[in-house]
């Protein structure tokens, strides 16, 4: 004992504990840190708090009993999560979903966005000192989870999405309910560009903290805004088109900073850009079916491995599926995207004022039970 | 066009493997459950003559040689099967190349004795999914560490450990990860018990 405080002496630096129970860091995640004065000298991540093994639970049960489970990983964009799982069992199983259905996941996918992402905006400034804009932020989102229980029956942890198709058909009252939501966030976003995007103390805290390279991206596996922050054109939706995204016209918003302002900006510019799909949706829906005729009992997908990627609210959701033709996975492997952006902070962290470093970690937009699975 | 460019520069790795196949046939024995000398097509053979070999293994281990998959059904690009000792020079050459690390995961070959650790690397300007697959006996796993090329599969490589007790030598801190600190059990082995 005398031996490590004598040198930690000698070096001037201490330790200390982020969390896990630490508002900044959003659950349950803890980071170890190695500070000289207010300065980090080492991050790490310690994860697995809340670690519940979600790919053994894929294995010892049916392909459609895991369906609950997708809600439970990133909480605040579940149906992107259900989206993910259900492409990639009916990539291998080879089912095919109506356009209709292909729409109403589509719309109700951009809508959990636009939720998740005004959950981190309210969070986000939260972290850095700004109390009000969380309640304006919960305001819109509240309207977003009224319309998504009305036809998914939850308003949290959704599991909407089935083998083929979805479970419920949408209503007028879902559509035009829609249809002033988005009426209401045109008219607020910009009120949140005033009140906060040109707000000086949030410019000083964001600009040039916590720039994360092209290069430092690609080693780490960073996706999604983190990714798009940095200049890095990379979005699933455009990238490898699933679903009926190629029929939409929408733009993919890049900054070029890669700092925390950057990212930051990739958000609000993709409310915008979710709620440009929404309309067009909601324009071109076709109408028909929702699941497939025949009912699907019993999904047994060839033997063999499948590989299928969505874009979550926060970068790239993978899921890479064995099957030994059987009515449950062989293995199934849950690429979550937090993950990957997090492995970045150790590196992203060093030489950082502790204060910056929570604004980088706010930046992230972290989901710990996505990270821990 | 990047596919065919990849293919071609992750092909040079398997010049001294066929070599090495040849030259020293008795010896390969240990070797030969990465590289069996000629499966062509194995899965989707088994899977078209459907019940008849119930009791073929779920996938064989792939030939070797990069082999282009469909796309469309299998969601990758190119599916190469390398012996763990390849693994780096591969992810030197998919670096070179600025593909980015999508996930490192395992699997449980319980059957055939074997784990196979497989690594998905995609492309941020093109689309092309590599999938990299090597397999390493069951009793004493041990796959060379990819971290210090892409410093992302650290955590990858860490969790991979957690759950198959898969041992990547070279690896900085393979430590317990998203399992307790004093975690000496492997929750994705099929012979796990809770």
């Amino acid at each position: 004992m005398n031996g490590s405080l004598q040198q930690d002496v000698n070096q001037e630096t201490f330790t200390l504990n982020l969390g896990p129970q630490h508002p900044a860091t959003h659950g349950v995640l803890r980071v170890k840190l190695v500070m000289d004065g207010e300065y980090i000298v080492e991050a790490e991540p310690v994860l697995g708090y809340i670690h519940r093994m979600h790919e053994k639970m894929g294995e010892n049960r049916t392909w459609a009993q895991f369906l609950p489970n997708c809600g439970r990983m990133d909480y605040l964009s579940a149906l992107s999560y259900n989206h993910g799982y259900v492409a990639a069992v009916e990539r291998a199983a080879a089912i095919e979903v109506p356009e209709r259905a292909e729409y109403l996941r589509v719309i109700t996918v951009e809508l959990n966005r636009i939720s998740s992402h005004l959950l981190w905006f309210g969070a986000f400034v939260l972290d850095l000192g700004g109390f009000t804009p969380l309640l304006y932020a919960f305001d819109d989102r509240e309207q977003i989870l009224d319309l998504l229980e009305s036809v998914t029956g939850s308003r949290l942890t959704y599991c909407y999405f089935r083998f083929g198709g979805v479970y419920n058909d949408i209503d007028d009252s879902f559509i035009t309910g829609t249809r002033e939501f988005i009426k209401r966030l045109r008219r607020r976003l910009p009120m949140y560009d005033a009140l906060v995007t040109k707000n000086i103390i949030l410019i000083k805290r964001l600009k040039d903290i916590g720039p994360i390279s092209q290069d430092m991206a690609r080693r780490y596996g960073a996706t999604g805004p983190v990714a798009r922050g940095s200049g890095i054109n990379y979005d699933v939706r455009k990238h490898e088109p699933y679903s009926v995204y190629s029929e939409f016209d929408f733009d993919i918003p890049v900054y070029q900073e890669g700092d925390s302002m950057a990212r930051y900006m990739v958000r609000m510019d993709e409310m915008e850009q979710s709620m440009r799909i929404i309309e067009q949706a909601l324009d071109k829906l076709p109408d028909g079916e929702i699941q497939p005729k025949k009912a699907i009992k019993m999904v047994k997908p060839e033997k063999g491995d499948y590989y299928h990627a969505v874009e979550a609210a926060r970068g790239s959701f993978g899921v890479r599926i064995v099957s030994d033709g059987s009515n449950s996975a062989y293995r199934l492997k849950l690429r979550s995207p937090t993950y990957s952006n997090l492995s970045l902070f150790g590196e992203a962290a060093k030489g950082m004022l502790l204060p910056d470093a929570l604004a980088l970690m706010g930046s992230l937009d972290l989901v710990i039970p996505e990270i821990d699975r | 066009m990047l596919l065919a460019k990849i293919k071609e520069e992750l092909k040079s790795l398997y010049d001294d493997i066929d070599i090495q196949e040849s030259a020293e046939v008795e010896e390969a024995a240990a070797e030969e459950a990465e590289a069996p000398p000629v499966v062509e097509e194995g899965a989707e053979a088994v899977s078209e003559q459907g019940d008849v070999k119930e009791e073929e293994p779920v996938t064989k281990a792939s030939p070797p040689g990069p082999r282009e998959a469909d796309y469309k059904s299998k969601g990758y690009h190119l599916d190469v099967a390398l012996p763990p000792e390849k693994v780096v020079a591969a992810a030197e050459i998919l670096s070179r190349e600025n593909f980015f690390i999508e996930a490192i995961t395992g699997v449980d070959w319980i059957d055939e004795q074997q784990l196979e650790v497989v690594y998905d690397f995609n492309h941020f300007e093109e689309l092309c999914r590599v999938a990299i697959r090597t397999r390493t006996d069951r009793s004493n796993p041990e796959v060379p560490t990819i971290s210090h090329i892409y410093q992302g599969a650290n955590w990858h490589e860490r969790e991979t450990h957690d759950f198959f007790g898969i041992k990547f030598s070279g690896h900085p801190n393979l430590e317990p990860l998203l399992l307790p600190e004093d975690a000496d059990f492997h929750p994705l082995l099929k012979d796990f018990k809770a």
